[in-house]
């Protein structure tokens, strides 16, 4: 099943030019999605029109088929308890001032989830592996990683059907990274993921569908195994020869 | 080879506690050195200390000998002369490590004339000149005389790195310190740093203490490297063997994680 899609999308700011251009990509039921590429590709772009939070200036944005209107307040409701989003920095999209229970609780009453709001935050917790007493805290107690742990327990306490992960571990150090990768591995198994990040390793080890995005247009995409074993694009190519490899075992 | 740096019993704490405890290395000339830690490791402390730029509320001891000279203990006005010309440093983000209001090759020009200024000499306005446009070429910048005239927000992340480079190889220094200087690049944009840092400092046979907490880009640049964690050094040694069978257990961690980064990649056809 299709969950979103965007179907000859392109995009511009204002009146500038076109950050992308006849974007045609669907995020399927069960099937991570990695979006490649780097800095002023349109990753961001692409990221705020999956999110419904710009509107295409030509093509459309579809969920479960049917296109994204911010007028219909109840689709969007449901659009909103179904796509959730995590992001990179964990120092910065949490908000000092609130407890970690009341942080991970607010897609639940902003979207007027009727549900055992403390046995929620209670199971997200034991789902990104937090301490139960870590609802009583504030963020700035916790580390980087543990802070992208209460990021990924606030996306998940609604059970959505799809998280949008911005460069989720793109701030966190190699061995808290493996962990973090870790965890969103395990959650796959119960929603499906599309991995925005300029690291083609770290969607390869999250993702079976690939997408590679140049100044905003897509050169290439299919199976990550298939990209990966055959790039067909010249850029594809080029990030994959600059990607630094561990040198041969002595 | 001569011994260029040489770092014994390095010593860094706060009031509160000890930030590096005890290290020793040493860097030859010309030898290129990696530093891997992740982030509170001591590191870029460790860094700053060669520099005799740590701040003065941390108490440093042990000793650290750079091209002869102490550096633990010196007064400002005796690491001055030592700044520049016989070490220089890169840093991670060169959108604050240049100055935002000088044009790039102004900033250069400044280091050119300094340096001259210290072997004796004073170039007219031509010379410099010449020389910043040599420098910008020697680094590969694109239009050399173009981003001679731009302002650092003018011009891309890795052009900058590359202007951040052209200073620090002005100061023709003998141990080049770059600290995680590609980690804000992306990675097309990396590759060529790095292999611009590599050829340069081959080239000019200077030392490199090049400082990452990422495996492969120290591997591509390094011939040896230390591993620092909690502010120890716990291991080292030539990067094909401590890759290869590291013997510290965290440094066999920090091998796997990035080992399963690779293999990502590596799908048969």
């Amino acid at each position: 099943m299709t969950l979103l899609a965007l179907s000859g999308v392109s995009f511009s700011y204002g009146r500038g030019s076109r950050v992308l251009q006849d974007i045609d990509l669907a995020v399927e039921a069960g099937s991570n999605l990695g979006i490649v590429g780097e800095s002023g590709s349109g990753k961001t772009t692409m990221l705020k029109l999956l999110l419904g939070l710009e509107r295409a200036s030509s093509g459309a944005v579809s969920f479960r088929g049917e296109r994204l209107d911010a007028a219909n307040r109840g689709f969007m409701r449901g659009f909103r308890r179904s796509v959730q989003a995590v992001f990179q920095d964990p120092y910065s999209s949490l908000d000092p001032r609130q407890r970690v229970f009341d942080i991970i609780a607010e897609p639940l009453r902003s979207l007027k989830i009727e549900t055992d709001i403390a046995a929620a935050v209670e199971q997200a917790l034991r789902d990104v592996d937090l301490p139960a007493d870590a609802a009583r805290r504030y963020p700035h107690e916790f580390s980087g990683g543990q802070r992208q742990r209460i990021a990924i327990a606030r996306a998940i306490v609604a059970n959505p059907d799809l998280i949008i992960a911005d460069e989720v571990v793109s701030a966190l150090d190699l061995t808290t990274r493996t962990r973090i990768i870790d965890l969103l591995r395990s959650l796959s198994a119960r929603m499906t993921f599309v991995v925005v990040s300029h690291d083609i390793a770290l969607v390869a080890l999250l993702c079976e569908r690939l997408v590679v995005l140049e100044k905003g247009r897509i050169v290439e995409q299919g199976a990550t195994r298939d990209i990966l074993a055959r790039p067909a694009h010249p850029y594809t190519r080029q990030l994959l020869a600059s990607t630094p490899r561990m040198p041969e075992r002595v | 080879m001569s011994t260029l740096l040489s770092v014994e019993d390095l010593q860094i704490r706060t009031a509160a506690r000890p930030l590096v405890s005890g290290i020793s290395f040493s860097i030859a000339a010309g030898e290129r050195v990696g530093l891997i830690g992740e982030s509170g490791s001591g590191k870029s402390l460790t860094a700053l200390a060669v520099l005799g730029l740590l701040p003065d509320t941390m108490r440093v001891t042990g000793s650290i000998t750079l091209d002869g000279h102490p550096v633990i203990g010196a007064r400002d006005r005796d690491l001055v002369p030592l700044r520049g010309r016989s070490v220089a440093a890169v840093f991670q983000e060169p959108m604050t490590a240049l100055d935002p209001l000088m044009r790039i090759g102004d900033q250069v020009a400044e280091v050119v004339r300094r340096r001259a200024l210290r072997d004796g000499t004073k170039p007219g306005r031509a010379e410099i000149a010449s020389r910043v446009l040599a420098l910008l070429e020697r680094v590969a910048l694109p239009e050399p005389a173009r981003i001679a005239r731009a302002f650092p927000h003018e011009i891309s992340g890795g052009q900058r790195q590359r202007g951040a480079i052209a200073m620090a190889l002005a100061c023709r220094p003998k141990l080049l310190i770059a600290d995680e200087p590609t980690t804000a690049l992306d990675v097309t944009t990396q590759a060529e740093i790095l292999k611009l840092l590599e050829t340069v400092v081959r080239d000019e046979g200077m030392g490199l203490l090049f400082i990452s907490h990422d495996l492969p880009v120290v591997a591509t640049v390094a011939e040896r490297a230390l591993v620092m964690r909690h502010g120890a050094l716990i291991e080292e040694g030539p990067v094909g063997t401590l890759f290869g069978r590291p013997s510290h257990p965290y440094t066999e961690g920090l091998v796997a994680a990035a080992r399963a980064f690779d293999a990502a990649l590596e799908f048969a056809p």
